[in-house]
């Protein structure tokens, strides 16, 4: 009896052996093979760069003159069209470590997320010289991405000064004035826009809307505050705060004379909206410029005409290019970084993408700027004015969700007719699952 | 341990044609040894994070924090009771289930029926069916998400000819649910059909030849000897499409590209939920807390559905 034991246990040993055999090789193959995936052939560089949107940095050549003038490095750029699914996706490969780009896009809206929560997952980018960059950028722009004991956790790209983006050739068929100077006294506060509007509704063209989506309308509006969901101490205001309460009332009143076309921002249908013609106005930031040039493609070009934005300047955006830690190029990656946000490199991106620089430097070189795809507008002039009064705005670590709550609270009401109140509650209830 | 000593002496005793104990013993570990490798994934991925999951479920965690974890015990899951987006979500994944599953699996019922007829190119017809099943699902929604666009969409297009004025398939609740099914039921209609085909092939001849012989039309054929004859694959089939609609994801997070399921959670079902508390608002707990009821759920409704079956063969047993 006893044998028969020992026999038995022994083949169990043998059953654990080769489990935890198999196992450890497996393990052995997968380390060794993720070592040796590492780097390209012959000492070239490639440089992953991940971004959202549209920065237009491929648009407007500077990545094929960099690649030049650096022979040996290559750059591969990814991008993902919502800012939300990006911010989704890297968050995801920052907790897990693994998959991220040696240089990620940031948005204004999370960087106090990076600086708050986040800044042990970004190289402090001082260690590489940064330190000596400040000057060069407008002060609030620099401060925004500085963490608690001063690290400088990314570069500052564009700013988003605000502006109205027009449709020329809609609002002569509906018969409004389209010199960018008489609408800018015509809509010089918010209400003289909706009535314009109301007026461009009764003899607009078929299929045709005044505004694009009520989100945007809030999203501008909430731009030229500087205090929005949160005071400067970091308490959460947004429910009292009444200069919320105006961008929403104003947008659910565009909502209830029907003056939208009812598109989600971003989404496909609104991207098929702008070659269609199915809005004559849009609010948009500096950078949507490239935006609507992509989506609208030539045949809008010459229709488009932008114009100042009624009530007053805001600031809509912008953002950052940081390097996270799990990169694998740092030193490559911060020299690119360094040389797409010079001052030279912005004023060209705002020449031919619409970017807006938060370089001061050149802000001054793109000041006589015009665009010739929106009408020959001064753009240098509309949106450098825009970016001097825009108020530095108190950024918080739920900005963006909170948007996006209240974003979609305003869509029941211009989609589904939700009374405001009711969407109002909603947008209460959605913040607070969000906060959690 | 004393594992190898003991086991010495049984091999001195062994007469010389029998192999060495290192090969015997080989000979059996060696299946082990080829099954390891499912078991060491299963392991790493499989009964690793499932257990990883229940322990964050009794914890606050967050995504950007993932250091720190506060206790909540079972904090997570009294919270669920609370939340109307969870029973939103349980109830859109209710009724999109059913809105996706009966007309599933009745019309591959009927298309069984039909393939299982003698007809020139069967083949090509039987593989047919099971195309759409092959196309993935972000291919598949992408293109229906086009196809039910409000103001582009062809769908609505051809309603518009027809005189019914445009459907809003994102934001209307009942036309978003159907339009979130839709894609479902092409996806997966083929593919029951073609289970369905076979549990019918199954059935004996002499049945049909019999019925037949009584006067039995096709279609009371259908009902008296395909349908009882089908009614264990009929059970598979409902057991594997009620656990697929419980996790339904993809077509919903496809249609609009929207983690809440529409603006007002209008389809958001329990999976995109799920997904939007973890990787929207990367609350990893209360993610966590969300799988674990889900995987409950999909247990409790699997079991009902077992002992339903049960009962009934029983009843039909004594009968």
């Amino acid at each position: 009896m006893p044998i028969d034991r020992a026999v038995r246990s022994t083949t169990l040993a043998v059953r654990l052996g080769a489990v935890v055999l198999t196992g450890a090789l497996l393990a052995a193959c997968g380390s060794s093979s993720d070592g040796a995936s590492a780097d390209g052939a012959g000492g070239a560089v490639t440089i992953t760069v991940d971004l959202f949107g549209s920065f237009g940095y491929k648009e407007a050549g500077l990545y094929a003159e960099y690649e030049k003038a650096h022979p040996g490095v290559k750059i591969k750029q990814t991008d993902t069209e919502d800012e939300a699914d990006y911010w989704k996706s890297l968050q995801t490969r920052l907790a897990g470590g693994g998959g991220l780009a040696d240089v990620q896009g940031i948005e204004v809206g999370r960087i106090a997320s990076v600086t708050q929560q986040q800044a042990d997952k970004f190289e402090d980018l001082k260690k590489y010289g940064a330190d000596g960059l400040k000057a060069q950028f407008a002060e609030a722009k620099w401060a925004a991405a500085t963490g608690k004991y001063g690290e400088v956790l990314g570069l500052g790209t564009d700013v988003g000064p605000e502006a109205m983006c027009y449709r020329k050739d809609l609002f002569a068929k509906a018969g409004l004035p389209t010199d960018r100077e008489a609408l800018a006294k015509e809509w010089a506060d918010w209400d003289g826009y909706l009535s314009l509007g109301k007026r461009y509704k009764a003899k607009a063209p078929a299929k045709s809307a005044w505004l694009d989506s009520v989100g945007s309308l809030y999203s501008i509006m909430i731009g030229q505050q500087k205090e929005r969901y949160y005071d400067a101490s970091g308490k959460l205001i947004w429910e009292e705060n009444p200069a919320l309460r105006a961008a929403w009332d104003h947008s659910v009143k565009a909502a209830a004379d029907g003056l939208s076309a009812k598109l989600d921002q971003w989404s496909p249908q609104w991207n098929q909206a702008f070659a269609a013609g199915s809005f004559a106005t849009m609010p948009c930031p500096a950078w949507m410029l490239g935006y609507i040039k992509g989506q609208a493609g030539e045949t809008g070009k010459g229709k488009w005409d932008v114009a100042a934005l009624p009530g007053g300047a805001g600031n809509w955006g912008g953002s950052y290019l940081a390097v996270p830690k799990a990169a694998q190029h740092k030193k490559e990656a911060y020299e690119l970084i360094k040389w797409l946000t010079a001052p030279e490199q912005q004023a060209r991106l705002f020449e031919k993408q619409g970017n807006f620089p938060s370089s001061t430097g050149a802000i001054e070189q793109v000041a006589a700027a015009t665009d010739p795809y929106f009408s020959n507008a001064p753009i240098g002039r509309i949106f450098g004015d825009a970016a001097k009064a825009a108020p530095v705005q108190v950024l918080g670590v739920h900005d963006q969700n909170i948007a996006q709550q209240i974003t979609n609270a305003l869509s029941e009401v211009e989609r589904k007719g939700t009374a405001p109140e009711k969407a109002w509650e909603n947008a209460r209830k959605g913040v607070a699952n969000t906060l959690g | 341990m004393t594992l190898t000593a003991p086991a010495k002496p049984p091999k001195a005793f062994s007469s010389p044609r029998r192999e060495s104990s290192a090969r015997r013993a080989w000979r059996k570990a060696s299946p082990y040894a080829y099954i390891a490798p499912f078991f060491t994934l299963f392991a790493a991925f499989g009964v690793f994070p499932l257990i990883y999951t229940a322990y964050v479920s009794l914890y606050r965690v967050e995504l950007q924090t993932p250091g720190d974890m506060e206790w909540r015990g079972l904090g997570n899951y009294t919270a669920l009771l609370g939340d109307e987006f969870f029973w939103n979500s349980l109830r859109n994944t209710f009724t999109i289930g059913v809105l996706s599953t009966v007309p599933q699996l009745v019309m591959a019922l009927g298309l069984a029926h039909l393939l299982n007829y003698r007809m020139r190119g069967r083949t090509f017809l039987r593989t047919a069916v099971l195309l759409p099943y092959a196309t993935s699902v972000a291919a598949a929604t992408l293109v229906f998400a086009q196809l039910f666009g409000r103001d582009f969409g062809l769908i609505n297009y051809a309603l518009g000819v027809v005189g019914i004025g445009p459907v809003d398939w994102q934001n209307d609740t009942v036309a978003s649910q159907i339009a979130v099914s839709t894609v479902v039921v092409w996806r997966w209609t083929g593919y029951n059909a073609l289970i369905y085909l076979a549990g019918m092939q199954s059935i004996p001849d002499e049945l049909y030849e019999a019925a037949a012989m009584d006067g039995a039309s096709r279609w009371r054929q259908f009902f008296h000897v395909t349908l009882p004859g089908l009614r264990p694959t009929i059970v598979f089939t409902v057991i594997v499409s009620t656990i697929g609609a419980t996790q339904l994801f993809g077509e919903p997070l496809l249609l609009e590209g929207s983690i809440s399921g529409g603006i007002s959670h209008q389809y958001q079902t329990l999976g995109l939920y799920l997904y939007e508390q973890g990787w929207g608002f990367f609350h990893l707990g209360r993610a966590a807390a969300i799988a674990w009821v889900m995987f409950l759920l999909i247990v409790v409704v699997v079991g009902v559905n077992a002992l339903i079956v049960r009962r009934r063969s029983r009843k039909e047993a004594g009968r």
